[in-house]
């Protein structure tokens, strides 16, 4: 059950866009989600979606996985289209009871639902082609300016390191603690969904005591190897930005000088 | 060879802070005084609750001594601006290898030690490559620690500490959750840092077949050194040891019930056998002598 979560899955790979710097690959990432916002009308709103497409297919991974981690939030995406359909001032085309569809309602239907899809795709690309580590290496690093406003930017950075290092150790342990509490016979698979959340105690309880000890534990070794927090800490792996991450930023650029000329002389669908 | 750890009548005692529970202190070190030389490799037994693991973390000032100095290349632990040098000379290696690994990627835990002493990156990449050699898991240098066996972790977890170029190696029963296997790479990793690195070893241990291979045993018993020597010096003390519920080789144990049943008396008790093959050169050399005998 827990083995199909795809978002946040890393694909390692040896694609264009699997050597961007990860700090790159998230800059890129946002900025191509402000672009699908500003998309206009639908020409412009097809320019970001071919891009989108265009990158998933450079990064050279199944095209299964991208559906796979789609259809986790389709009835999100199709249930926010659904509401749009009914949300839109004009005259109405389909008169249903009390509903009403309009043609603003049917575009933005259509924007929202295309919206939220590509911007699950784009994210997709940046968690399946960068590390866990490498992720947080450049969180780390690009909100560094913050450490200015005493936000404690290295702490943050090394807890969500360690969370990603015991989340399968964590995985393992309650797979452990359910055959366990099976075998002296749990019944976990039958009743009702309160009988059944009941039965997740016995599981959750001894799985909280055993983090526990493993935090304290890890506290010990982490002392143990001269741990003193951010100050004072080099990082055996440099980033770098190259060639290769120029590149990526003047294709977005370019992108950004198409959404915006496909707005200002096309008439805009939506607002 | 001088003293390199000097641990001279330490005191320690845990109070319970349990709510509740009357406060009971309970002294885990009483008085207790032990020296280690550079480059030796000494195994440390004991019952579980004699203050073997309080004495680990003793010796890299995890802990201090309520009573009594612990002085480590003449650095004294109680120093507090000198925590992190004593840190770096004496590293300590715990039980469990899952609790131990920060990092998700073999290498980027390696190189967490050296990385919190600042070290200067190119010089960080040699030294991971240099622990990871020398614990022989370098080519697993890019692999997801969860995917490894516990013994090639346990081997990471000391390539973690080795990065930082320590003088001395504590480990508090690092076999102690392993199969056999992985015991084996363990112990052998540990004997080639010894021997090859000229790393101190102090290796705290349950098993009696791990003890014997060190240089010299000290045995602790409630908070106290029992007996300590080389190995065939303490484990010939088979009565003492017995008396205090602890084990002995099994090689040294079955020499020892056969001697008491009259067989083999030719054997001197000082010469009983720690490990199988000496047990096996023994038991050859006596049927020989009866042999040319008769």
């Amino acid at each position: 059950m827990l083995k199909d979560i795809t978002l946040g899955q890393f694909l390692p790979g040896d694609s264009p866009v699997h050597r961007l710097d990860p700090r790159a690959k998230i800059l890129l990432l946002i900025a191509v989600i402000v672009f699908i916002f500003i998309t206009g009308n639908y020409i412009s709103l097809a320019l970001v979606g071919v891009f989108i497409i265009a990158v998933i297919l450079f990064t050279k991974i199944s095209l299964k996985m991208y559906l796979k981690s789609m259809k986790m939030i389709l009835f999100i995406v199709l249930f926010t289209g659904l509401i749009n359909l009914f949300y839109g001032k004009g005259e109405p085309l389909v008169q249903l009871g009390i509903f009403t569809i309009t043609e603003a309602g049917i575009n933005n239907a259509i924007f929202v639902t295309v919206r939220i899809a590509l911007l699950i795709l784009a994210s997709s690309v940046l968690t399946f082609t960068t590390s866990p580590t490498d992720l947080t290496d450049a969180v780390e690093r690009l909100l560094k300016p913050l450490t200015v406003f005493h936000i404690k930017v290295h702490e943050v950075a090394m807890m969500m390191t360690i969370a990603l290092r015991f989340v399968p150790t964590l995985l393992e342990e309650t797979d452990k603690i359910m055959s366990a509490q099976k075998a002296r016979g749990a019944d976990m698979d039958s009743g009702n969904l309160i009988k059944r959340v009941k039965a997740l105690i016995p599981v959750l309880i001894p799985l909280f005591l055993s983090a526990f000890r493993r935090a304290s534990d890890l506290a010990i070794a982490m002392e143990c190897r001269c741990y003193q927090g951010g100050s004072g800490r080099t990082r055996m792996k440099t980033l770098h930005y190259g060639k290769i991450d120029a590149y990526g930023a003047a294709i977005c650029l370019v992108l950004l000088t198409g959404v915006i000329l496909c707005n200002i002389f096309l008439p805009a669908t939506v607002r | 060879m001088e003293d390199f750890i000097k641990v001279e009548n330490v005191s320690f005692q845990y109070v319970s802070d349990v709510e509740d529970e009357p406060t009971v202190p309970v002294n885990v070190l009483k008085n207790i005084s032990m020296e280690i030389k550079r480059g030796e490799f000494v195994a440390l037994l004991g019952h579980n609750g004699c203050g073997k693991s309080t004495m680990a973390k003793l010796l890299n000032a995890m802990l201090l001594p309520q009573q009594g100095k612990v002085t480590i290349d003449g650095l004294d632990t109680s120093d507090e601006e000198k925590c992190y040098d004593i840190r770096k000379t004496v590293g300590l290696v715990l039980q469990n290898p899952d609790n131990q690994l920060v990092a998700s990627i073999v290498e980027e835990d390696v190189a967490f030690g050296p990385e919190n002493l600042g070290v200067d990156p190119k010089e960080i990449r040699i030294r991971v490559d240099e622990a990871l050699k020398a614990v022989d898991m370098y080519e697993y240098r890019t692999h997801a620690p969860f995917k490894l066996s516990g013994g090639q972790k346990q081997r990471v977890a000391i390539a973690g500490i080795i990065a930082m170029q320590p003088k001395c190696l504590v480990l508090d029963e690092p076999t102690a959750m392993l199969d056999p296997k992985g015991r084996d790479e363990v112990i052998a990793t540990i004997k080639k840092l010894n021997k090859e690195n000229g790393i101190t070893i102090v290796l705290i241990t349950h098993y009696m077949d791990e003890a014997v291979q060190a240089d010299r045993v000290i045995v602790m018993n409630d908070g106290a050194v029992l007996v300590q020597g080389e190995p065939h010096e303490v484990f010939s003390q088979v009565e003492l040891l017995k008396r205090h519920r602890l084990d002995v080789p099994q090689a040294t144990e079955l020499m020892y019930r056969l001697r008491g049943r009259g067989f083999f008396s030719g054997v001197e008790q000082a010469q009983l056998p720690l490990d199988s093959d000496e047990c096996v050169a023994v038991i050859d050399r006596i049927f020989k002598q009866k042999q040319a005998e008769e």
